[in-house]
């Protein structure tokens, strides 16, 4: 492999000693059931599979699968407990709302931690923002429950009934958090599915809302692969189907629900394009790309992959860009040091390993940060391809990994062309101090969201989701109630 | 060399107070902890700047320098003792025979309000008393007003009275207000002829911050990759725990890197922050705080 070596004059010496969190205090059960309508009960079939540590590769723990009996078991008790929880006034819904925000606030080490071991992100990421982001959307959307009516003023907002749900592995309980509380605030019943390869945090949360004393099946979290997706995606009770994760598996329950009654929205997708003018606020703008990319393992829907600098600053942004990634910190996600975590399972490792060497293969000159990867477990160091362009197939499919696509312009319009010419509309992030050049580019950007000298920032009250090909609905703020209710 | 004020880098406060928090949650423990406390002793210049200092508070800083607890092994003595012009005869005769220098401040110390005339004599007059590093003040007045070339002309004159002596330009950033204030007035004292420059002279609050002391690393390093010489970094005023120090230790180690790791390249301008390192360095060695009575306060 040919390499694009760094001098790096500026190489750190000092290096830190381990400071893991300790995991004492986490409580893992050796199995975990299904749980529908307010237990946890075992699956019909009886069949389990195993939730994988991917920085060790080792076994957590056995999760059951859920057969499409158990969905329809699962989509039966929402049915039943949809009557008497869209009657509770939105005061009483929004009270166990907030009971489960608080319960993740009070055991946010705990999860902090499981989310760490079974998802491979740093802890410090897990710690600092999927757990407090997750209790902010409850929070938030507990706040609405019993003020529907100034959400949508002289129209009479109605649950839809059960709502299917299905989550990605990458952000896991933040991702369950978007899904559950609109869903509930609106007075829906839900059936929730979490990834198959980090299950754990969403299971940690049927306990918390179980122990909330919500009205039993008005929330059923159920575990599974792909099949246990479909079997929700085609459950002819179910009302709405809500899915965050690949376009491929988006366009796939397009088709299903074609021609069904069933209401979508899907979260998909992004080749987020993030661009830095010379006018920008360079060493910043450094620390940017660094966070639209190599924050979790560039497993971020969202994620700045594609990154355009303006050919007048492209040597120094790149010289400092590599210099910054010198200083990463990879390995065990547990230790508060670091940076970057492990690949989320093996065979997303595999589908980024290809693409680096499609990428290689293309032309593409790649530069690795030289960190040391720990030998058991799934790794890959922060990479990046200089010298490609629009043409490149790394540059045109989302590789969901510690990977960036570097290319420069020379004037506003060609960026902007360059940026949409892509069937992803997610995100985009906009270097410059200059704020006239904010608003032009913004206004013709198609992003659902586009940040302005930052990026990747979330807050329950920001709506989020795509354009084109990213999908459609957002999730968030007081747009994020409209796709859970309708109106007579 | 003059420098290019007119393309300069522009720094988002947002921005660098993000990367700040960054290093800030280093988790720094255990043998990594000690080291970097040790370091911390070997870079301060222990400070007195007060109207009330006396030849006899002088000397028994002196004291404290060179024995900062000598019931704990392997502990570096500071890089220097920082003091007014009158008092650096007293410190270099209590000083002799260790390796800790003698700072000065001068040039019309903390506000520089005086003309070239007097700071020339009072940087002189330092010299002679034998000073092996002067701490200038630049005119902070002029730099807001944009007379540039003033206070470039002023920090070179003063390097060409200081000759091989090492010259700290202290900017006095809690003046300046803005982060592309501070890298602009970093810019002009490099490009003068600084060996090291300065945040504070610790009678302005703010003093020292990780934010400036960031942007003058960042000034220090395009510096270097432009000119290929190393400038030191001086962060003064504020700096009083172990916890701060280890923070500012973390930074400069994830930016200017391993050259800039010692005392020749930085220091701590500060004087209670020698106590509570040692307070942290008992603690280590044997389980258990101390109390305060148990370091000695000079």
């Amino acid at each position: 492999m040919q390499k694009n070596e760094n001098k790096n004059m500026f190489k750190a010496s000092w290096t830190y000693d381990k400071a893991p969190e300790s995991t004492d205090h986490v409580q893992i059960k050796k199995e975990y059931e299904l749980y529908i309508n307010g237990k946890f009960t075992k699956p019909v079939k009886g069949k389990y599979f195993d939730t994988i540590n991917p920085s060790t590769n080792k076994k957590i723990a056995s999760v059951a699968e859920a057969t499409s009996e158990d969905v329809d078991i699962a989509v039966k008790a929402a049915r039943k407990a949809f009557k008497g929880w869209s009657s509770l006034s939105g005061k009483e819904r929004g009270k166990y709302i907030f009971r489960i925000a608080r319960l993740i606030q009070e055991r946010a080490r705990e999860f902090a931690v499981i989310e760490s071991l079974d998802g491979g992100k740093p802890i410090k990421e897990s710690r600092d923002i999927d757990i407090p982001l997750a209790a902010n959307h409850f929070f938030y959307y507990a706040g609405w429950a019993d003020k529907l009516e100034y959400a949508f003023p002289n129209r009479k907002p109605e649950p839809l009934g059960v709502v299917g749900q299905i989550i990605p592995w990458n952000f896991p309980l933040l991702m369950a958090a978007w899904k559950l509380a609109p869903a509930l605030a609106t007075g829906n019943t839900v059936v929730l599915k979490p990834a198959e390869t980090t299950p754990l945090t969403a299971l940690k949360l049927a306990e918390i809302i179980h122990d909330s004393g919500i009205p039993k099946g008005v929330v059923n979290i159920i575990t599974g692969a792909g099949e246990t997706g479909a079997s929700i995606v085609n459950h002819p009770d179910v009302d709405k189907i809500a899915f965050t994760g690949s376009t491929g598996v988006g366009k796939y329950i397009s088709n299903a629900v074609a021609g069904t009654n069933k209401s979508v929205t899907l979260e998909l997708g992004g080749k987020g394009a993030n661009i830095i003018f010379e006018d920008a606020a360079i060493d910043q703008a450094v620390e940017g790309i660094v966070n639209a990319i190599f924050y979790n393992q560039g497993h971020v829907c969202c994620a700045g992959s594609r990154l355009f600098i303006q050919e007048s600053v492209a040597d120094v942004v790149i010289q400092k860009l590599k210099d910054r990634m010198e200083t990463l910190i990879v390995g065990d996600p547990l230790d508060k040091n670091t940076d970057v975590g492990a690949i989320n399972s093996k065979k997303q490792l595999q589908i980024i390993e290809n693409y680096i060497k499609i990428g290689i293969n293309e032309g593409g000159d790649i530069y690795q940060s030289s960190c040391n990867l720990p030998k058991s477990g799934n790794w890959c160091a922060p990479t990046l391809f200089l010298n490609v362009s629009q043409s490149h197939k790394i540059v045109q499919e989302e590789i969901f990994g510690p990977v960036l696509a570097v290319q420069t312009f020379r004037t506003i319009s060609e960026v902007i062309e360059k940026a949409n010419n892509t069937p992803y509309g997610l995100s985009a992030g906009v270097w410059t101090n200059n704020g006239a050049k904010i608003f032009h580019l913004t206004e013709r950007l198609e992003a659902g969201v586009i940040w302005a000298n930052t990026f990747n920032k979330f807050d329950a009250a920001s709506p989020f989701g795509g354009y084109k090909e990213s999908g459609y609905g957002r999730e968030g703020g007081m747009q994020g109630l409209n796709p859970y209710v309708k109106f007579d | 060399m003059h420098p290019n004020l007119n393309n300069l880098p522009v720094y988002d406060t947002t921005g660098v107070n993000e990367r700040i928090a960054k290093f800030c949650s280093r988790s720094i423990k255990k043998s990594s902890k000690n080291e970097g406390l040790k370091l911390a002793i070997s870079m301060i210049d222990l400070t007195t700047l007060e109207g009330k200092d006396t030849k006899g508070k002088v000397q028994q800083l002196c004291y404290k320098a060179i024995h900062p607890h000598d019931s704990l092994k392997d502990i570096p003595t500071v890089a220097a003792i920082c003091v007014y012009p009158s008092y650096v005869g007293v410190a270099k005769k209590a000083l002799e025979g260790s390796k800790i220098n003698v700072a000065s401040v001068a040039t019309a110390f903390p506000s520089g309000q005086s003309n070239l005339e007097v700071k020339l004599y009072d940087t002189k007059f330092a010299l002679d008393q034998g000073a092996d590093e002067i701490d200038m003040v630049i005119s902070r007045g002029e730099f807001l007003a944009g007379n540039y070339n003033f206070v470039f002309d002023e920090i070179a004159t003063i390097k060409e009275a200081c000759g091989e002596t090492h010259l700290k330009v202290i900017l006095e950033t809690g003046e300046l207000d803005t982060l592309d204030n501070v890298r602009k007035a970093s810019e002009i004292a490099m490009y003068a002829g600084a060996d090291f420059i300065k945040t504070s002279t610790g009678k302005i609050q703010p003093a020292a911050t990780l934010p400036v002391t960031y942007v003058m690393l960042d000034a220090i390093k395009d510096y270097y990759l432009k000119t290929g010489k190393m400038i030191g970094m001086k962060p003064a005023g504020g700096i009083s725990t172990s916890k701060i120090a280890l923070q500012y230790l973390v930074m400069l180690n994830e930016v200017l890197g391993e050259k800039w790791m010692n005392n020749k390249y930085f220091r701590f301008g500060a004087s209670s922050l020698l106590n509570d390192i040692l307070m942290q360095l008992v603690k280590a060695e044997t389980g258990m705080y101390q109390s305060p009575y148990y370091f000695s306060k000079d």
